[in-house]
C-alpha cells in the first residue's frame, strides 16, 4: 500500500469547455480516510472518477506510491489499478447471487474455488450478510445492498477504496448505522478510503481529512476538527457550520479568533472601512441584554430549541439558538461570543 | 504501457473500426450507390426517358391512391380498435390487441391469398356455403380499391400501436383535472384525449402511409393479373424484362417510391404542426371509461372485426389448402393433405425454399445478434460523438421500402466484387447482405433499449473489479441485455422468415425463398400449394409470436412491438 497523490490535476470537458477539475493538488497519506466534500458540481466526483480511471485527465498527475497512474503520457485502465468503489447506485450485478458479486474481482483474478469461497465468506461475515449469501441483490434492502457493494471492495484487499455519495439514496437512520460500518471497515481494511459527499456532517463523522472543493478547486484540505475551528475564505466558512458570514470592519492587526469584546465593538461600529468577513456560529450568539438591537426575521421550533433569523440594522443576517420562543418582527439584544475572520 | 493508452474508456481499439466497417457495408454503401446512379440518370435524361414515358404516370397514380386509401382504411381500423381498447373497459383486451397485430406479421402475398380465396368465384369457403358468385364473374380484389382495401387490413397494426402507444403516454392528472373541472367522459374524450393522441393518429397515417407505397406482395398478387401496377410491382416488371437500361429505369422508379414516402412524412410534420403536446406530468395508464350496456356492442363489433379481417380469411387459405385442386368444393370427403405432401415432400422448389428461407433468417438473425450487441454496446456505453449519426444510419434501411433497399442491393453487386473479382450477384450472399442491411435496425433497437437500462455503473464496477473487455462484456453486459437479444434473434427470424419483397429482386433460380415460392407457386396457378405452404407460414408467425407473447414480461418496454 502507498500514499495516494494528485498532482495539479485537472479536467478540461470538450462539450462545455469549462475546467470541472482545475488543478487539484493533494496527498492522502496511507490508510488515510479523506472525504471531498462540495457542492453538486463543485468536480468532487470527476476527481474521483479520474483516480478510478474513467475518466482521464486532462492535465497534471495521478500517483499511487511511486507508480504513475494517469498523467499526460500514460494511462492505467481501472482493471489494473487495483481499487475498488462503492457507488451510489451500489451497481450490484441483478443477474449474480450476492455471493457471486463479492466473489467477482476475486474470479477475475483466477483465486482457486476454495480460496475464493473462503474469502467471500468472510468478507460477508464483516458486514453481518452471511445468510444472505444465495440471495439475489432484488431481494435485499437498501441497507443490505450497501453492505454487499462494501463486501466486495473488502475482498481484494484493494490500494484504494473510493465511496461516491454512497449514502445519498439511504434514509436518515440506516445512515448513520452506515456511517458506523465505514468506520468499522476503515479500521479493519487500513485502506487508504476517498470518499465523495456534499453532507459536511458526513464528511466530518467519517473522515480523518477533509478536502472542501468548489467550482473545480480545492479550498481547503485538513482535519475536520481544524477546517471547523479554523475555515479559510468565505466559500468554506458558509459551507461547514450552519454559521453566518458577515461583513464587518476590519478588526485590529488582523486577529482572526475573534472575542466577545471584540465582536460587541466591531459590531457597534458597523459601517467603517476596510471591511472582513466574519464567520459567526449560532452557538455563539445569544439573545441576552446589552447587545446590539436586531429584529427577527424567523424563527423555527426545532424541539430542544428555536432557530432564529435575526436581522441586523444594516439588514445582514445572523442565525442564533434560543430556548425561549421569541416573536417574528420583534427587536431583541444579541450579544456575540465569539466570530472567526475568514 | 503502450496497451493501457487505448483503453481510454475501457473499449478494444478495433470496436470502432468494426461499427464503422458494419455501418458502411449494411446502409452507406448501397444507399450511396443508389443515390448515386439516380442523381447520374436524372441528369442523363431520366433513364431513358422513364420520367416522360405516359406508362410511368398510371403507376404513379394507382401507388398513390392505393396508398392514401390504404392508409385511411388503417386508420379507421387501427384507430378504432386502440381506441377501444386503450380507453373503455373492453374485455379480454391482451388477446383481441394480440390478433389485431396477426394481419401485420403474416406476409402480405399470403394476406393477399387467404383474402383472394374467401372472395370471388372458386372461394372454397362460399362454394361450401353455397354462396360463391356465379363462375365466371371477376374476382373483385384485383381492383385499385381491393388492394387499398388490403393494405388497410394489413397496416392497420401499425396505426393501432402508434396511437395506442400515444394514448398510454397520456398524462392521467390532465384527465382527471378536466374531471374535476366538470367534464363528462364524453367531454373529457373529445376535448382532451382525442386532440392530444392527435400526434399519434398522424404518426400511424404516416406508418401506414410509407408502408402501403414500398409494398409489394398485395400489389404483386391482386394487381399484376389485372394489369395494375404500382411502383414496386413496376421495377418487378422492369426487372422480369431485363435489358440494357434496366438500371437507371429502376434507379428512377426507386427514388419515386422514396419520394413519395418523404412526402407522406413531411405531411404528418405539416399536421403537426404548431401542435408541440409535449406531455408534462405523470403519464399512466388513463383512468378506464366505462361503457356501461354499450360494452356488449363494442365487443361484439371488435370480435366481429378480427372474424372478417384474420379469422375467415385464415379459414378460407386452410380450406383451399385441403382442397384437391382449385376450384373444387371442400367436403369432409374431398379434403386431402395432398397439398401439404407435395409442398414439404416432393416438389424440390419447396423444400429448397424452406432451407434457403429458415437458413437466411437465422444466419441474418444470430449474425446480427453479433453486430447489434458490438454497435449497441459502442452506441449507448461508447460515448461517441458519432453515435447519433450511426443510429440514424442503421435505421434508414428498414425505414426504406424493401424494393428500393433490393435495388440499392443490385447496383452495389451488380459488377463482381473490386479486388477479388467473384460476382455475389444471383448468389444467396447477395440475398444475406440484403437482409442483413434491412434488420439491422430490428435487432438493433432491443439491444440498444436494453443497454440503456444498464446503469453505466454496473460496467464501471467491474473495470475495477478487474475484469478486461472480453470478461466484462461475457459475464456483465451480455447476461444483463441477454432477454432483449433473444427476442431480437426471434423478431429478426419471423421477419426474416416472411420476406419477400427484398427476394422477390434478388433470388434467382435455387436461391428462392419461402415468400418467393408461395409468389411464384400462386402465378403459375397452383393455388392449392401455395395456400399450404401460407398456412405453413402462418403456424410459424403465430408460434412465434406466442414465444415473443410469453418472453415479453422479461423484456424491456418497446421490444416486442405489440406490447407498450
Amino acid at each position: 500500500m502507498a500514499q495516494l497523490s494528485l498532482d495539479r490535476l485537472s479536467k478540461r470537458f470538450a462539450a462545455t469547455d469549462r475546467a470541472a477539475v482545475d488543478g487539484v493538488s493533494l496527498t492522502v497519506r496511507e490508510g488515510g480516510f479523506l472525504a471531498l466534500l462540495g457542492p453538486s458540481g463543485c468536480g468532487k466526483t470527476t476527481v474521483l472518477r479520474m483516480i478510478a480511471g474513467f475518466e482521464q485527465p486532462t492535465g497534471g498527475a495521478i500517483r499511487l506510491g511511486s507508480r504513475v497512474l494517469a498523467d499526460g503520457e500514460v494511462s492505467v485502465a481501472p482493471e489494473h489499478r487495483n481499487m475498488a468503489m462503492v457507488f451510489q447506485s451500489y451497481a450490484l450485478w441483478p443477474h449474480m447471487s450476492v455471493a457471486d458479486n463479492v466473489g467477482y474481482p476475486l474470479k477475475v483474478r483466477r483465486i482457486a474455488t476454495e480460496e475464493r469461497r473462503r474469502r467471500v465468506a468472510s468478507a460477508l461475515s464483516a458486514v453481518r450478510l452471511e445468510p444472505y449469501a444465495g440471495r439475489r441483490p432484488a431481494d435485499l434492502s437498501g441497507g443490505q445492498r450497501q453492505r454487499v457493494a462494501l463486501a466486495r471492495c473488502l475482498v481484494t484487499d484493494p490500494d484504494v477504496v473510493l465511496l461516491d455519495e454512497p449514502l445519498a439514496n439511504l434514509d436518515r437512520h440506516l445512515r448513520q448505522e452506515m456511517e458506523e460500518t465505514f468506520r468499522e471497515f476503515h479500521q479493519r481494511s487500513g485502506a487508504t478510503m476517498v470518499y465523495v459527499t456534499h453532507d459536511q456532517a458526513e464528511a466530518m463523522a467519517l473522515a480523518t481529512d477533509v478536502a472542501v472543493m468548489s467550482e473545480g478547486k480545492v479550498l481547503q484540505l485538513a482535519t475536520p476538527q481544524e477546517i471547523y475551528a479554523r475555515p479559510e475564505g468565505r466559500q468554506v466558512g458558509m459551507l461547514i457550520g450552519q454559521g453566518a458570514v458577515i461583513k464587518l470592519p476590519s478588526p485590529a492587526g488582523d486577529t482572526r479568533a475573534l472575542t466577545e469584546d471584540m465582536m460587541g465593538t466591531l459590531l457597534r461600529t458597523m459601517g467603517a472601512e476596510p471591511v472582513a468577513d466574519v464567520l459567526v456560529r449560532p452557538q455563539d450568539v445569544e439573545i441576552a441584554d446589552g447587545g446590539v438591537a436586531a429584529r427577527v426575521i424567523s424563527a423555527l421550533f426545532e424541539g430542544e430549541r428555536y432557530a432564529v433569523k435575526l436581522s441586523l440594522p444594516d439588514g445582514q443576517m445572523l442565525r442564533a439558538f434560543s430556548r425561549l420562543p421569541v416573536r417574528i418582527g420583534e427587536t431583541v439584544p444579541v450579544l456575540v461570543r465569539a466570530g472567526w475572520r475568514l | 504501457m503502450r496497451r493501457f493508452r487505448s483503453s481510454a474508456n475501457g473499449q478494444p481499439g478495433w470496436l470502432f473500426p468494426f461499427v464503422i466497417a458494419a455501418i458502411m457495408v449494411l446502409s452507406v454503401l448501397p444507399l450511396g450507390r443508389l443515390a448515386a446512379t439516380g442523381i447520374v440518370s436524372a441528369f442523363s435524361g431520366g433513364g431513358r426517358g422513364v420520367l416522360t414515358d405516359p406508362g410511368l404516370w398510371q403507376p404513379v397514380y394507382n401507388t398513390v391512391a392505393t396508398s392514401f386509401f390504404g392508409m385511411i382504411a388503417a386508420v379507421l381500423l387501427g384507430g378504432g380498435f386502440a381506441l377501444l381498447l386503450t380507453l373503455f373497459d373492453i374485455r379480454h383486451k391482451r388477446l383481441l390487441g394480440f390478433l389485431f397485430m396477426l394481419p401485420t406479421m403474416i406476409p402480405p402475398q399470403v394476406t393477399a391469398l387467404s383474402w383472394i380465396s374467401m372472395m370471388g368465384p372458386s372461394s372454397t369457403v362460399l362454394k361450401a356455403i353455397g354462396m360463391a358468385p356465379p363462375l365466371g364473374s371477376p374476382q373483385p380484389l384485383y381492383s385499385i380499391s381491393g388492394i387499398a382495401f388490403l393494405f388497410g387490413v394489413q397496416n392497420a397494426a401499425l396505426v393501432f400501436l402508434s396511437l395506442r402507444a400515444g394514448l398510454l403516454a397520456l398524462p392521467r392528472d390532465a384527465v382527471e383535472a378536466a374531471r374535476l373541472a366538470g367534464a363528462s367522459s364524453f367531454q373529457v374524450l373529445k376535448d382532451i384525449i382525442l386532440p392530444l393522441s392527435l400526434p399519434g393518429f398522424a404518426a400511424g397515417a404516416a406508418i401506414a402511409f410509407v408502408s402501403c407505397v414500398g409494398n409489394f406482395g398485395i400489389p404483386a398478387i391482386l394487381g399484376i393479373p389485372a394489369s395494375i401496377y404500382t411502383l414496386p410491382t413496376l421495377i418487378y416488371a422492369k426487372f422480369a424484362a431485363f435489358d440494357a437500361g434496366t438500371f437507371a429505369d429502376i434507379s428512377v422508379l426507386s427514388a419515386l417510391i422514396g419520394i413519395l414516402s418523404v412526402l407522406g412524412l413531411v405531411v404528418e410534420s405539416r399536421v403537426l404542426r404548431g401542435r408541440d403536446y409535449r406531455v408534462i406530468g405523470l403519464s399512466g395508464q388513463i383512468a378506464v371509461f366505462r361503457l356501461g350496456r354499450w360494452r356488449v356492442c363494442a365487443e361484439v363489433l371488435l370480435w366481429l372485426t378480427i372474424i372478417v379481417i384474420l379469422v375467415l380469411p385464415l379459414t378460407a387459405l386452410v380450406a383451399s389448402s385441403l382442397a384437391p385442386a382449385y376450384g373444387v368444393p371442400l367436403t369432409p370427403a374431398s379434403a386431402t393433405l395432398h397439398a401439404y405432401q407435395e409442398i414439404l415432400f416432393r416438389q424440390a422448389v419447396t423444400r429448397t425454399a424452406f432451407v434457403n428461407s429458415i437458413g437466411l433468417s437465422l444466419t441474418t438473425a444470430i449474425g446480427l445478434l453479433l453486430v447489434s450487441v458490438l454497435m449497441g454496446y459502442f452506441l449507448v456505453c461508447g460515448g461517441s460523438r458519432y453515435a447519433g449519426l450511426i443510429s440514424a444510419l442503421a435505421d434508414i434501411p428498414y425505414a426504406l421500402p424493401g424494393v428500393v433497399l433490393a435495388v440499392a442491393f443490385i447496383l452495389l453487386f451488380a459488377a463482381p466484387l473490386p479486388v477479388v473479382g467473384i460476382s455475389i450477384y444471383g448468389t444467396i450472399w447477395i440475398i444475406l447482405l440484403a437482409y442483413l442491411s434491412s434488420f439491422l435496425a430490428v435487432s438493433l433497437k432491443p439491444v440498444t433499449s436494453a443497454f440503456r437500462q444498464v446503469d453505466s455503473s454496473l460496467e464501471e464496477a467491474a473495470r475495477l473489479a478487474g475484469a478486461g473487455f472480453f470478461r466484462r462484456m461475457t459475464d456483465i453486459m451480455v447476461p444483463l441485455v441477454a432477454p432483449a437479444a433473444g427476442a431480437s434473434v426471434i423478431l429478426v427470424f419471423l421477419i426474416a422468415c416472411n420476406e419477400l419483397t427484398v427476394s422477390a429482386l434478388l433470388w434467382s433460380a435455387g436461391t428462392q425463398t419461402l415468400g418467393v415460392a408461395i409468389y411464384n407457386l400462386d402465378d403459375s396457378g397452383s393455388f392449392n400449394l401455395a395456400s399450404a405452404l401460407s398456412v405453413l407460414v402462418v403456424i410459424m408467425v403465430i408460434s412465434m409470436m406466442l414465444l415473443l407473447e410469453a418472453m415479453a414480461k422479461r423484456l424491456p418496454k418497446g421490444v416486442v412491438p405489440w406490447h407498450s
